[in-house]
This record gives structure tokens, C-alpha cells and sequence, in this order.
């Protein structure tokens, strides 16, 4: 079970303490187009990077806020872990990337008609931001607006 | 932190116009950021789909979180727990 108690204390202490931001109010669009017609777009915390882009910063303060480009043909297989974390096993999805960066599952919901089509490119970036402050003001928004000139309806969002 | 960065830039897209579904893997880190549509995993960190190299297991995590996607509702948070469908090999 996902919880706290997979932690180390000094962890779970940040975390009991820290002042998480809040939604408000809550946005709400729903989908457009059938999902067997929409566009749909990756975006993961998990930190990967392609092993021509640069890595996330793990010096920064607060945590990287940067996103990078992942192109829908990618071979997962390639993807490179960059999560600066070390509070969770990476083993796993270093040995499948889909298990945090489901490539290949979404071509083949394209493939069989559960979804329209994948977008031409999916983000990543990096999850661990105890000051999402940039990430929110400047990251965001940059991505978002990408989103939208891409055509995107529907965008499936995964932690790590 | 993965979960409120996902469920942050959820809100962002959401603000854009396009529906999100957010995978979160701390219930109680979606009950106080909000976002949108989250579907909470009984899984551990660093295992957002389940199991590496199972595609059925990492296909009914997606499904559960489409059919989020097309759940009707006038406005959200929206936050299910996620229950994987039984079938002889115990999920699919």
C-alpha cells in the first residue's frame, strides 16, 4: 500500500510537517471527444530523460523544475533515470521505464482503439520539488500552453 | 512530492481545457492538493503500474484510469480508489 509508513522517519516527518499546496478552486474539463477520438499525452514525475538530453539538476535547492520532451516513438528501453529520490526503489522501472513512463502501454491503447491517438511528444520531469514555486509559475504553464498547440484532449499523469 | 507535483500539473492542464486523470500513490496527498480526477493505487513507491514487465497488469491500471477519465460529473475533485478486475489470474 502506498502510504507513509514506507519512509524512513526523517521522511515521514518532512512530510507530516510540510505545507502542501491546495488546488483552489478546482479546475474541471471534460473530455471533449469520445476517448476512442482524443489525443493523449504522458506526463511523468519519474524523472527520465533521453540519453541525448541534459539530466534534472539534482544540486537544486527545492528540486529541478525543468520538464523535458519525450517523442511518442521513443524506445522506452532508452529512457535514462534522473529522479534525484532516494526514498523509493528504482530498480524496477529502471528495468521496465513503462512501470513510470507507459510509452508502450499507450500505443497500444492507440493500437487497439481505446484512445485516439498518442501525442507526438510526452513530458518528463522530475517529482522531487519541496519548493514547487518555479515549477507552477514558469514550468507549468509552458506546458500546458504545449498541450494545447499540440491538439491534446486528454492527459494521463503519473508519480513515481 | 512525485504526488503533488502530478496532481499540480494536472490542475494546470485542466485549467487549459484538457481532461486529466492523475495516478497518485498517497491517498492523503490527493485529499489535500485536489486534483481534478485522481485514481489512488494500493501500490509502493516506484511501482506507480504494479509490476515491471506485466503489460496486463499495467494495462487494467490504465483502463481504471480512463474510465476515471470518462466518468460523467458536473465538477471535481474527483479521487477513486483504485480496485483492479478479478479475473483466474487474480488481475487484468
Amino acid at each position: 500500500m502506498g502510504d507513509l509508513s514506507e519512509f524512513s522517519l526523517p521522511v515521514r516527518l518532512f512530510l507530516r510537517a510540510y505545507r502542501w499546496r491546495v488546488v483552489d478552486p478546482v479546475p474541471w474539463a471534460p473530455l471533449r471527444v469520445p476517448l476512442a477520438r482524443a489525443r493523449l499525452a504522458l506526463v511523468s514525475s519519474a524523472g527520465f530523460v533521453l540519453p541525448s538530453q541534459k539530466p534534472f539538476d539534482e544540486s537544486l535547492r527545492g528540486g529541478d523544475p525543468s520538464f523535458r520532451e519525450i517523442p511518442f516513438d521513443t524506445d522506452p528501453a532508452t529512457l535514462v533515470d534522473t529522479h534525484r529520490s532516494e526514498s523509493f526503489d528504482h530498480a524496477a522501472m529502471r528495468r521496465d521505464p513503462n512501470l513510470a513512463f507507459p510509452l508502450a502501454r499507450v500505443r497500444e491503447l492507440a493500437e487497439r482503439g481505446r484512445i485516439g491517438a498518442p501525442n507526438h511528444r510526452h513530458w518528463s520531469f522530475m517529482g522531487s520539488l519541496t519548493a514547487p514555486g518555479r515549477f507552477v509559475a514558469k514550468t507549468l504553464p509552458r506546458l500546458a500552453a504545449a498541450a494545447v498547440a499540440d491538439g491534446v484532449t486528454a492527459a494521463l499523469l503519473v508519480p513515481v | 512530492m512525485c504526488n503533488q507535483a502530478v496532481c499540480l500539473a494536472a490542475a494546470a492542464l485542466e485549467q487549459n481545457g484538457i481532461s486529466t486523470v492523475a495516478l497518485v500513490l498517497l491517498r492523503e496527498v490527493a485529499e489535500r492538493v485536489r486534483p481534478p480526477r485522481a485514481l489512488a493505487l494500493p501500490f509502493r513507491h516506484g511501482y506507480p503500474l504494479d509490476t515491471p514487465n506485466d503489460p496486463a497488469r499495467q494495462h487494467a491500471v490504465l483502463e481504471a484510469a480512463l474510465r476515471l477519465l470518462e466518468t460523467p460529473a458536473a465538477r471535481g475533485p474527483l479521487l477513486v480508489d483504485y480496485a483492479p478486475a478479478v479475473t483466474e489470474r487474480g488481475s487484468a
